[in-house]
């Protein structure tokens, strides 16, 4: 979910790597930077919306990453995928390092860049 | 009570305005500045200007003694958030979240926010009462308890029409507790009054047996 440049270039990593892809965005125009031999489905709607995910293909997905920059709505999006469509890998952005300890506990795969790219640019002055 | 509002639109605003004339504690965390200069203006210094899901934010706060969140913000994901983390990490008795998209609320409930005001549902509710152009209106509920107060009109030739009350078959356990006749006041019943077309009764109704009730009034 989300069809940011982030979203867009895993989406077009795990495409190139021969994945079946899936990917939601509320803004149409967001599909714009997928490749143009993109071979998943970009499909419009809201990922909060259980009749969208269902017919996103959700009740068949081995794995659901939230990664638009909202981080409430990557943790409810990424909620309803394990919760509720017992997806059995959920990945989600939150920025906000102090709540990824929070939403790990609640069974997802909560990442935050800041705390990542905090990581990585300490070891870069430090090494 | 220190009760903390997430939030500080016209709903907000309102509700801690409320809040603070029954002698609550209240805080409101907002995000948006102006709106934060705007409740300091008339209600004193309540805000915290901030993202009421970050934890910091809500550290600043003092959530771990508060015995009340509320979330009303606008964003359902944001009301979600606030109130999880409230709940689940910091322990707060008491999480109530305001919900903007009806079908949020089974979502919340499975995880883990059962208390929830469906905005959109509850305002609809009101404006058909007022339109009086509905059979069935839901008043208010006792969530908790799984009762509602509805106001149900006796409909054209329906079962009802000319019957004492006592001789309806109620669901069990409802009680109609009023009977406003067109032009008349409205009067406590007894198992001897007699119904008419257009009259309407406020009953206390378990949710579950609400369609029962409907199709005893219901116009045929």
């Amino acid at each position: 979910m989300g069809c940011g440049r982030i979203g867009a270039e895993l989406a077009h990593l795990l495409d190139a790597d021969g994945h079946k892809l899936t990917i939601i965005d509320v803004d149409n125009a967001s599909f714009d930077k997928l490749p143009p031999d993109f071979s998943g489905m970009a499909f419009s709607g809201d990922a909060t919306d259980e009749e969208v995910l269902r017919k996103a293909g959700m009740e068949q997905a081995d794995a659901f990453v939230a990664v638009t920059r909202d981080d409430e709505l990557n943790a409810m999006a990424a909620q309803i995928a394990r919760q509720i469509f017992d997806v059995p890998r959920v990945l989600c952005r939150i920025y906000d390092p102090l709540r990824e300890d929070f939403y790990s506990g609640l069974g997802l795969e909560a990442i935050s860049p800041t705390r990542v790219f905090v990581r990585l640019l300490k070891e870069r002055l430090e090494g | 009570m220190y009760v903390i509002v997430v939030g500080g639109g016209d709903l907000g605003h309102y509700l801690c305005k409320q809040l603070l004339d029954e002698g609550h504690e209240v805080l409101v965390i907002e995000k948006d500045a102006g709106k934060c200069e705007h409740i300091e203006e008339e209600l004193g210094d309540i805000c915290l200007c901030g993202e009421a899901s970050e934890m910091a934010i809500l550290e600043k706060g003092g959530i771990s003694r508060a015995d009340m969140v509320i979330a009303v913000t606008g964003e359902d994901e944001d009301n979600l958030a606030a109130c999880q983390i409230a709940k689940q990490k910091f322990n707060v008795p008491r999480v109530i979240a305001r919900i903007n998209v009806p079908r949020n609320e089974k979502i919340f409930a499975k995880l883990g926010i059962e208390s929830v005001v469906d905005i959109v549902y509850l305002v609809s509710e009101h404006i058909k009462a007022e339109t009086m152009l509905f059979p069935l209106i839901r008043l208010f509920s006792i969530r908790d308890r799984g009762l509602e107060v509805v106001l149900v009109r006796v409909g054209k030739n329906s079962p009802a029409v000319g019957k004492p009350i006592g001789e309806l078959s109620l669901p069990l356990g409802s009680v109609v507790s009023s009977v406003i006749s067109h032009g008349e006041e409205s009067q406590i019943p007894t198992v001897n009054t007699v119904l008419r077309e257009g009259d309407q009764l406020i009953c206390l109704i378990s949710t579950e047996n609400i369609d029962l009730l409907q199709a005893i009034f219901k116009e045929s």
